[in-house]
């Protein structure tokens, strides 16, 4: 049998979605938000919304999330996405508003927007990527780092006396009235990859839908913040942040 | 002839709320602060999402109701905050991001007295937080000045007209005389909000999705890590606020035919000023008022060609003395030019400004 024999439209499993172009990303090797960005690409893709989507992305690793996905986007400031979003979804009722954050965005100095986009029941989608540190800045402590774990500005470790506690955003969200769905995935293994694109593609039918807002955190992996390498970042991440921010879907009330 | 315009009794504030949903605003977004609260309160007694579609939302902060008139503007939509000065400059860190990336909103701010927390009273203290541009990076925003109850009805569509054709914020720098005193005021006639595809031909460059599989995807970002491509940007920006300066500069005048003194004022100080004007040509003094009706561009031509007349100036403003630079510069400092200002929500009367004006007729400045 050919190569040629093999590569048939019947034969196809795997394929890049349309939306995604083939510029080289930025992220680190092992990093997990290249993966989100495929899921987000091919659910829009499958719910045919190309032509019904804004994207709005934040500040931190994600800043440059416009050069991969060719949709509309807007580059909100530092925390504000929750913000523009609402203005975008209110203004165009039909459209798919989603944000796609990191923690230092959405948990701490865009807190306000975020708590009361989501209070309002926005009906827009926030992506939350939390990887318990300050990527792009060069691996900061967040509102979402660990008590113990090392970061550049809590170098002899996270101290709750110091630094206070991690803040479990995603869960004060399930007890927000505005909030249709919560859910907490991660995208570490082909698992935990479809069950993220399950609650994503959840999330982005609710928003179509006029149902509340909508919440995914993904529990992410950064190997050169953590000084890790890919395979020692994922064990890392099971085995500390899963304890701390536990998986699955926090919220339906759709059910 | 019978005149069919719809006039009314009103506060400023209620006027800019009734004139946003006759323009076709798409959507209000702002936060309560005194004393420009009663247009968030008027729109929402006027319910016009259920007559126009017009959206309004009381935002969360300041901070996040520019950021609403970021997404909303870069949707291609007509939206408007208005705010008082403490909010205003809240609201910095968002105009700056909205010039970088030129997107059209329009900004009110009905003044109070500064700086911090300062005074609920009227003020003119943020002239140059508006003409020079509070946030960060060099950039520009048109500033209308109303004077009368009026021209807060007739600037809102004005306002939008121009954010629009140079895809630039537009301010509308207003104060706390205006937006609380009541006059007769004409209200403008109604006009429908765009359609999607309207919005599509007017807006290509909007971010909505609109008709994505026939064009290139739009973005708004003002990020750039070549330093190079960052100056080009800049060199754009700066060519069309070239332009701006060059087409847009507006003003009224009151007795400068044969002015040897001028007062230069605007806003609620305009009104002062005039009335000082009537009362010192009584007297036999060949005064005049220059009143800016755009802040930034200012109206430097239009004062240079009434310059040649003119002996000494007198800029009168409720503040500590921010336009008054703006005249310097605009004649080169070829005249004299003298200062009255009033100061942490104290409006000046027109006694006051007269008196100023009869110390310089009479060589005591």
């Amino acid at each position: 049998m050919k190569k040629e024999d093999i590569i048939q439209p019947q034969n196809l499993v795997m394929k890049k979605p349309d939306l995604m172009n083939d510029t080289i990303m930025h992220y680190c090797p092992g990093c997990s938000h290249g993966v989100v960005h495929k899921l987000i690409a091919e659910i829009i893709e499958e719910m045919g919304l190309a032509e019904k989507t804004i994207g709005i992305c934040p500040v931190g690793c994600a800043v440059f999330a416009y050069r991969y996905l060719d949709i509309d986007w807007q580059e909100a400031a530092h925390g504000r996405a929750p913000a523009v979003a609402t203005a975008c979804k209110r203004l165009w009722n039909d459209r798919l508003v989603f944000t796609y954050q990191g923690d230092g965005d959405l948990a701490c100095i865009g807190a306000c927007e975020t708590i009361h986009a989501l209070n309002r029941g926005e009906k827009i989608t926030i992506i939350f990527i939390n990887n318990a540190i300050y990527g792009m800045t060069g691996g900061q402590m967040a509102p979402t780092t660990l008590v113990g774990m090392k970061t550049s500005t809590c170098p002899y470790g996270r101290d709750p006396q110091l630094h206070g506690y991690p803040l479990n955003i995603t869960d004060l969200a399930t007890h927000l009235e505005g909030t249709a769905f919560v859910s907490r995935q991660s995208v570490h293994n082909v698992t935990a990859i479809r069950k993220a694109k399950a609650a994503i593609r959840k999330a982005f039918t609710n928003s179509m839908k006029g149902i509340g807002s909508n919440l995914v955190e993904i529990v992410s992996t950064c190997s050169t913040g953590w000084k890790k390498t890919p395979l020692e970042a994922n064990k890392w991440m099971e085995e500390n942040l899963f304890n701390f921010y536990q998986l699955g879907d926090l919220k339906d009330t759709t059910k | 002839m019978k005149d069919n315009r719809e006039c009314y009794l009103m506060k400023g504030n209620e006027a800019i709320a009734h004139a946003a949903i006759r323009c076709g605003c798409d959507g209000y977004f702002g936060y309560p602060i005194t004393p420009q609260s009663e247009v968030l309160e008027t729109l929402s007694l006027l319910k016009p999402w259920e007559t126009t579609g017009m959206v309004v939302l009381q935002a969360e902060s300041e901070v996040a109701a520019i950021n609403m008139l970021y997404g909303g503007g870069a949707s291609g939509k007509r939206v408007m905050t208005s705010s008082s000065s403490p909010g205003v400059a809240l609201m910095q860190e968002g105009i700056s991001y909205m010039t970088a990336v030129e997107i059209p909103a329009v900004i009110v701010n009905v003044q109070r007295g500064g700086p911090g927390l300062g005074t609920i009273q009227p003020g003119q203290a943020d002239y140059f937080q508006a003409t020079i541009g509070g946030g960060n990076g060099d950039y520009n925003t048109l500033v209308l000045a109303p004077a009368s109850v009026q021209d807060m009805a007739d600037f809102v569509d004005l306002a939008f007209n121009l954010a629009f054709k140079y895809r630039n914020p537009t301010f509308i720098l207003s104060d706390g005389v205006i937006g609380q005193m009541m006059e007769q005021v004409y209200l403008p006639p109604f006009k429908p909000r765009r359609t999607e595809e309207e919005i599509g031909k007017e807006c290509p460059w909007a971010a909505n999705g609109y008709k994505l599989r026939q064009r290139k995807p739009n973005l708004f970002s003002s990020l750039e890590m070549d330093p190079r491509t960052m100056e080009q940007r800049n060199i754009k920006l700066q060519e069309k606020y070239a332009l701006m300066r060059s087409t847009e500069q507006r003003s009224s005048e009151f007795m400068c035919e044969d002015a040897e003194y001028l007062f230069i004022a605007f806003g609620s100080v305009s009104r002062c000023a005039e009335e000082a004007v009537t009362i010192l040509r009584k007297k036999g003094h060949k005064v005049g008022l220059l009143r800016p009706i755009t802040l930034w561009p200012f109206p430097e031509d239009r004062l240079n060609s009434i310059l040649p007349t003119v002996k000494k100036i007198l800029v009168c403003e409720m503040n500590a003395g921010q336009m008054i630079n703006d005249v310097k510069l605009a004649i080169n400092c070829q005249r004299p030019v003298c200062h009255y200002g009033r100061t942490g929500g104290v409006v000046p009367t027109p006694e006051e400004l007269l008196e100023s004006m009869l110390q310089i007729i009479e060589g005591k400045d």
